[in-house]
């Protein structure tokens, strides 16, 4: 392999949407053989280059030249067949068809004219080995599969493609510790085959393991290329976001022993084979954290309080009174006073072809009409608060919020229940798939909704997070609370032992054990690389 | 390993529809006065596979999440043509036929034209094109009249060996030569994958336009072979307006009793055609025990009632309530 001549060049990309201006004269160079970082920002231009990349997108100009001869692509059905392949990060799966159906759906395998299912049986269970996933059933539809498994299904799609351009877009994202490391050993494979991948990734341990050359984007331009581990994390960061970065997570205050009964308690919930007798309390002004190994049950514990879940046993008390919960909207209701922010904000969090304002507006409605009819002043003033209070940026109200980057999105989404001023604050991993400094944004505004007295639940699958944040943790295994965390405890080392449930001070980063409910660390192992 | 399971879980709402109709079938042959003969089952036949055939045609738009509301129409339409073309020598009968599938063929293109390239909505376009065919058919046949080769008629609507009614094998074969195919081809998938997720179909390059186009032109292909049966059974074409209507909303109804989603993307053709076949049987059931015709649409109305709640009798199992919106 001649290392020095680009396998794939972009050349003055540039791309508008209306006034927004994604990509400006962007370059990229690939190369055969070796694994690509691409860093940036949420609205930063990666999505888009990304997209021209794959043919979903025309860009406005520019060039690309594959193999030194310019090509363009009219959809992603052309970009497939001179061998780029994407792994997006909205998944394009289609949940009706089988795993198999999926895995062959650009290019079945064909007799007589018809689709040889016998040859795509073959072709899938090939390609979910390949990815390491072997354990998915080519016959299960995909809607029946958890997020994980999808996205493992994804890249057993993608490799089954034949690909010579790869590119992952947040691959990982959805993933256990066990399933990235698979997929690691798979794309540090495929690059001894020759193949040229592009890696986008929030997660900077996971660049730093894989990555041979980086680039960063930062408002549309690639401003600095240089090979990986030739950079502090830091210097990176700084290029990314173009300013100073300095702390990121707000000091945590000191606290009194708690004398009021908490504002959220939970006495011995348990919910079929996901929740185990869990007790816990949040008080006012507190962060508490959920830590432990993903699928733990703690999306669930959130659901329950919620409202959302059928046949709970137990008791959950608010200021210190037992109450039944039995949907959400009665959670959100003034006596409880609770809001959850989704994990999944496309489905669970908005309604993506409606506005901004509308979106906003929506968990508040009640409180902002009288007799059923909109006071719109009211609505407007209240609006206007948030989007200042949060630095949504949106190019208007009345644009469709499905144009926001992810992370002005994920904004909209708690400034939509910020709106009903909660005192309760659920928050399922709110941070997945969110540029850094909207993280920075969340962690400030999570401490100062504690100060001025709400009682925060904080789901995360990232560690980080959960050190820098909460003044507690419980740490969930197997759908019961195995560990508490209490201030200093919190570090990383204790988090990870308590989610393998190890007791011991010593623990094997490295090998992850499957858990009985099958579910594994989502944050893969930091402690190895220290 | 458990194949089998995926399997069954796949074919739930065929079989399913399968179900209901023996049941309902059964009941009304051990109440017939003549019991299960050949007879019976043989006009029986007759007057089900009309209605299957529209539903196959239906069946095949809403797996693409569509609608046709002018399959009915489509049927009347190419009932009128047959009138006209479908007499004579044995050639001229046969170029009738060919020209009466055609015609439902281009109708079904036509629709399909509109809503995949014209991007109109497929309620709306169907609704439009629909009342453009019984125009069409109101023209060919502004009074009930006509006439067809009967010999081919009686041949398609008798019985084979004096035993299996030939309308049945005509089902079986379409069902061979149309839906076995198409569901098992790429375009086919394509019109499954665009039902259940356009987008990611988009993303995955399945080719959606091909796939949807295809639905909507074997719809109107199998509509017209519908057309044809009709012709074949009254030996006269008719614009019946409400008739063209009730073919429709029964295909839509059949559609569901078979276990084909609304929603797109899920269901299958033959079971389209045991939920069109369980449809018609409630008549003959009022029938052996002496109701009155007039219940006849309150019965089937109760039917479909039962058969879409037994669907949705997993929601009652569902603990975590987020699930009712998937």
């Amino acid at each position: 392999m001649d290392g020095a001549v680009p396998l794939f060049r972009m050349e003055g990309i540039s791309k508008r949407y209306g006034g927004v201006r994604a990509l400006e004269k962007a370059e990229l160079s690939v190369i055969s053989g070796s694994i690509h970082a691409i860093l940036g920002e949420n609205g930063a231009g990666k999505s888009t280059l990304i997209k021209v990349m794959a043919g979903v997108v025309a860009p406005d100009e520019g060039r690309m030249m594959l193999d030194g001869s310019e090509v363009t692509f009219a959809s992603p059905a052309a970009a497939n067949q001179t061998g780029i392949v994407c792994i997006f990060q909205e998944l394009s799966l289609v949940p009706e068809l089988s795993v198999a159906d999926n895995i062959v759906i650009s290019d079945p395998p064909k007799r007589f004219g018809m689709i040889d299912r016998k040859a795509q049986r073959r072709i899938a269970e090939e390609a979910l080995a390949r990815a390491g996933a072997a354990d998915i059933h080519p016959l299960a539809l995909v809607k029946d599969l958890p997020l994980s498994r999808r996205q493992m299904v994804e890249i057993a799609k993608a490799l089954a493609r034949k690909p010579r351009i790869l590119i992952l877009d947040e691959a990982t994202s959805a993933l256990t510790a066990a399933d990235v490391a698979k997929i690691f050993g798979v794309l540090k494979r495929l690059r001894s085959e020759g193949l040229a991948l592009l890696y986008i990734s929030h997660r900077m341990n996971e660049i730093a393991e894989l990555a041979d050359q980086c680039t960063v984007y930062r408002n549309g331009r690639n401003v600095a290329s240089y090979a990986a581990g030739s950079k502090s994390d830091n210097e990176v960061v700084e290029l990314m976001i173009g300013r100073e970065y300095s702390h990121i997570f707000p000091p945590k205050p000191v606290r009194a022993p708690a004398t009021a009964a908490p504002v959220l308690e939970a006495r011995k919930l348990s919910w079929t084979d996901r929740l185990d007798n869990i007790s816990l309390s949040v008080g006012a002004g507190e962060v508490v954290g959920l830590g432990g190994l993903d699928g733990q049950g703690q999306r669930e514990l959130l659901l329950a309080f919620f409202g959302v879940l059928r046949g709970l046993s137990g008791q959950i008390l608010i200021d210190g009174k037992p109450v039944a919960i039995a949907s959400p909207a009665k959670a959100r209701g003034d006596r409880i006073g609770m809001a959850l922010i989704p994990e999944d904000r496309k489905t669970e969090g908005l309604m993506l072809p409606m506005t901004v304002r509308e979106n906003l507006s929506f968990a508040a409605l009640d409180r902002l009409s009288r007799a059923g009819i909109i006071d719109r002043a009211a609505e407007q003033r209240l609006i206007d608060d948030m989007v200042a209070l949060l630095a949504i940026k949106t190019a208007g109200l009345d644009i469709p919020v499905g144009a926001l980057s992810g992370g002005n999105q994920q904004k909209v989404v708690i400034a939509k229940w910020l709106m009903r001023q909660p005192r309760i604050i659920l928050l399922n991993d709110p941070t997945r798939g969110i540029d850094v400094a909207t993280k920075q944004e969340l962690y400030q505004l999570m401490r100062k909704l504690a100060d001025q007295g709400a009682a925060i639940l904080f789901y995360s699958t990232d560690y980080d997070e959960l050190i820098g944040c909460c003044d507690r943790v419980l740490v969930l295994y197997d759908g019961a609370v195995k560990r508490e965390l209490v201030g200093a405890e919190i570090t990383e080392r204790a988090l990870i032992a308590s989610a393998l449930n190890i007791h011991g001070e010593e623990m094997p980063v490295g090998g992850m054990a499957k858990t009985p409910a099958g579910g594994m660390a989502k944050t893969p192992a930091r402690g190895a690389d220290a | 390993m458990k194949d089998w399971r995926y399997w069954l879980a796949e074919q739930r709402g065929t079989l399913l529809a399968f179900g209901i109709f023996i049941v309902m079938f059964t009941i009304y042959t051990s109440n017939h006065p003549a019991g299960f003969t050949a007879n019976v089952v043989q006009t029986a036949s007759n007057k089900g596979v009309l209605l299957a055939f529209v539903a196959m045609a239906q069946t095949l738009v809403v797996i693409t999440a569509g609608i046709d509301l002018s399959v009915g129409m489509i049927f009347l339409l190419t009932n009128c043509l047959a009138s006209w073309l479908v007499i004579g020598t044995g050639i001229e009968t046969a170029l009738g036929v060919v020209a009466v599938l055609g015609t439902g063929l281009l109708c079904g293109a036509i629709n399909g034209a509109i809503v995949i390239y014209g991007r109109l909505q497929p309620i709306v376009t169907t609704i439009a094109t629909g009342a453009v065919y019984f125009g069409i058919a109101l023209l060919l046949r502004p009074f009930p009249g006509g006439s067809v080769n009967e010999d081919l008629a009686d041949a398609l609507t008798g019985r084979l060996f004096g035993v299996v009614p030939a309308s049945l094998v005509a089902l079986l074969a379409v069902v061979l030569v149309v839906w076995v195919p198409f569901s098992r081809s790429v375009l086919g998938r394509a019109a499954y994958a665009a039902g259940s997720s356009e987008m990611a179909a988009y993303m995955s390059g399945v080719p959606i336009r091909r796939g949807k186009f295809a639905a909507y032109a074997l719809a109107g292909l199998l509509a017209a072979i519908g057309g044809l049966f009709l012709t074949f059974f009254t030996y006269t074409g008719e614009a019946a307006y409400a008739s063209g209507n009730a073919y429709t909303l029964f295909s839509i109804a059949a559609v569901v009793l078979g276990g084909v989603s609304l929603f797109g993307g899920k269901g299958s053709a033959i079971g389209a055609i045991f939920g069109a076949l369980a449809f018609r049987t409630i008549g003959d059931l009022l029938f052996v025990f002496d109701f009155d015709p007039l219940w006849q649409p309150l019965f089937q109305g109760v039917i479909l009632l039962i058969a879409v709640s037994l669907g949705a009798f997993a929601l009652f199992r569902v603990r975590n309530r987020l699930e009712w919106f998937l």
